[in-house]
């Protein structure tokens, strides 16, 4: 199936919990709420005609301009975007599905923005979330053991996020 | 003969069910058998795992936050330190992800000398796989063919770009350059030497009776297990069954990107003629023997890319426009250990630069299937397990 089809096979079967959807970018997506990502996810994966079984990626990303100069050109608002790249085993095409989040929960740096998790729908989603906390700093909601995979356990931060400062120094380990 | 009355009377006085105490075992990361870095924590009762659990990071060097202060060019070699042992691939993978959200397209004759590359690095590839997986199940021989055979693909890559390891050849828009004159004469003759050595490997390797005990019915993997974990290349082929009507999954044929649909070659699935009988689809045997076949398949596409080559039309890399597009694309490759994906995401605030690079790793996806396939077994299949799955810590870690 193509991006539109898919698209509008999920609007049939879930209109309401569709946010926004775009089928003329490259990879065509829908943008949905944290709250029903859920839903659209066990959709994607059960739906007769849709069968996504694979969660490939997801991907945090920083939507933010640090030079000031430049964020009128940039043309977006400061957020934080959690990305699922899903694919079908038995029909052999892919879609995209977006979550749109502030960049701190309530405006209070520090407390990270907050998403149901996917790993009781997609067992591959556990490490790919876990990475996602890491780096970019996204709360999943849920998840089994939500813990740092990649840095330190006692690292501060997430480096991932634009306005990250690296440390002076870890553990007498000098830095920059 | 024991009599009546040594045997004591009250049960209680004896316990010949003593337990044995579970223990946490370390293995790793200086490990030899977990290719790299790999820290694995195992809880053991006596010579049985009860649990497996993986730790990663130990060469994590941020390759992502690279990646976005970074011209695309720029970040082409350290694409080349994720996958370390397929840095053709790796390149390709990242090239196709930021033309892909360009909306470029490649000449014919670059995507020609993409693919012999990219294969050959497969094979370079796969012959590291089977020979440290021989290492890792204590036979040495078939390594030191294995790496015999690698040496001369590397000769040939050190011909075309100078690197023996971090290549950065393929790049964004096409080669970095045109094959030297007289290349596709020695890739030729490689390929004439190597074809008749692939049945020697078998005898040493795939059909020796040790082998066959230590890698037949261990680690097995169901096909719906791969999906869910979102597992790929050889870690999902092995587990597919080509009698049971399985899709041969490989992105070559389902997303045929650099013109793979213009070549012909199969995809290898099990069943295979040679498995011995006590393996079973999805263990650790037929995910070493769908790399073997691969490698055949690779050597067809090989020998139909080199004939194409003095024919294929344009030039070997066109120019790299001066802005990424706002948006953003997700490319998946076929590489060696599986579905290497690049996501990039484009601004207009910051020119050629990406606002964010995203590497999925493919080894990561099968790695995070070990754990269920270590529970049960001894402590001596670990390394079987791990080497099956034939990770690259590099790319693990990134």
């Amino acid at each position: 199936m193509t991006g539109a089809e898919i698209i509008a096979t999920l609007e049939a079967e879930c209109s309401t919990k569709i946010k926004s959807t775009k089928a003329d970018a490259i990879d065509p997506f829908v943008f949905v709420e944290p709250g029903d990502l859920v839903a659209v996810a066990t959709v994607l994966r059960d739906h007769a005609k849709l069968k996504f079984e694979m969660l490939n990626c997801i991907s945090g990303v920083d939507y933010l301009e640090l030079d000031p100069k430049k964020i009128a050109k940039a043309g977006f608002e400061p957020h934080v975007e959690v990305v699922y790249h899903f694919s079908s085993f038995t029909h052999k095409h892919r879609f995209v599905v977006k979550v749109s989040l502030p960049r701190w929960k309530d405006n209070k740096p520090g407390e990270l923005p907050e998403v149901p998790t996917l790993s009781p729908l997609f067992p591959a989603a556990d490490w790919h979330e876990r990475e996602a906390f890491d780096l970019v700093g996204v709360n999943f909601v849920g998840h089994p053991d939500l813990c740092r995979i990649l840095l330190a356990d006692d690292w501060v931060g997430h480096p991932l996020r634009k306005d990250y400062e690296f440390p002076l120094e870890y553990h007498g380990i000098r830095g920059r | 003969m024991v009599t009546a009355s040594l045997i004591p009377q009250d049960q209680t006085i004896v316990e010949f069910d003593v337990r044995t105490d579970e223990m946490l075992v370390n293995m790793g990361p200086q490990h030899p058998s977990t290719h790299g870095v790999l820290r694995l924590v195992l809880r053991t009762d006596g010579e049985i795992i009860s649990e497996a659990m993986p730790h990663l990071g130990y060469l994590h060097r941020c390759a992502e936050k690279i990646g976005e202060n970074l011209l695309p060019i720029q970040f082409i070699p350290y694409t080349d330190r994720m996958d370390y042992l397929a840095g053709m691939n790796m390149n390709l993978g990242y090239s196709l992800a930021i033309e892909k959200l360009c909306n470029m397209k490649i000449p014919e004759k670059a995507s020609v000398i993409r693919v012999i590359v990219s294969e050959l690095n497969r094979i370079a590839s796969h012959l590291v796989a089977m020979g440290t997986y021989g290492l890792d199940l204590g036979t040495f021989s078939p390594f030191l063919y294995a790496f015999r055979e690698r040496e001369m693909i590397l000769d040939l890559f050190e011909e075309v770009c100078g690197a023996r390891l971090t290549y950065s050849y393929l790049t964004i828009g096409g080669a970095h350059d045109d094959l030297p004159d007289g290349w596709i004469d020695h890739c030729q003759q490689f390929l004439d030497y190597f074809e008749p050595r692939i049945p020697e490997y078998h005898t040493l390797l795939t059909t020796n009776h040790i082998f066959v005990n230590r890698t037949a019915n261990i680690g097995v993997c169901s096909k719906e297990l791969a999906i869910q974990h979102a597992c790929s290349g050889p870690m999902l082929r092995g587990s597919l069954n080509a009698r049971k009507n399985d899709t041969a999954w490989d992105l070559r044929k389902i997303e045929p990107y650099s013109d793979y649909d213009k070549y012909d070659f199969k995809v290898v699935i099990p069943p295979f003629d040679m498995a011995p009988p006590e393996a079973v689809v999805g263990d650790c045997w037929h995910r070493y023997m769908v790399r073997m076949l691969e490698v055949v398949e690779s050597i067809k596409i090989l020998r139909q890319a080199l004939d194409r080559y003095p024919k294929a039309a344009g030039s070997h890399r066109v120019e790299v426009p001066k802005h990424l597009a706002a948006g953003d694309a997700y490319v998946e490759t076929e590489c060696p250990r599986g579905q290497m994906g690049f996501y990039v995401v484009g601004s207009n605030a910051k020119g050629q630069v990406p606002l964010r690079v995203r590497a999925r790793s493919s080894s990561m996806a099968n790695l995070s299937l070990a754990s269920k396939l270590c529970e049960g077994c001894l402590i001596a299949d670990i390394p079987a397990i791990i080497g099956s799955i034939d990770i690259v810590m590099g790319e693990i870690d990134r």
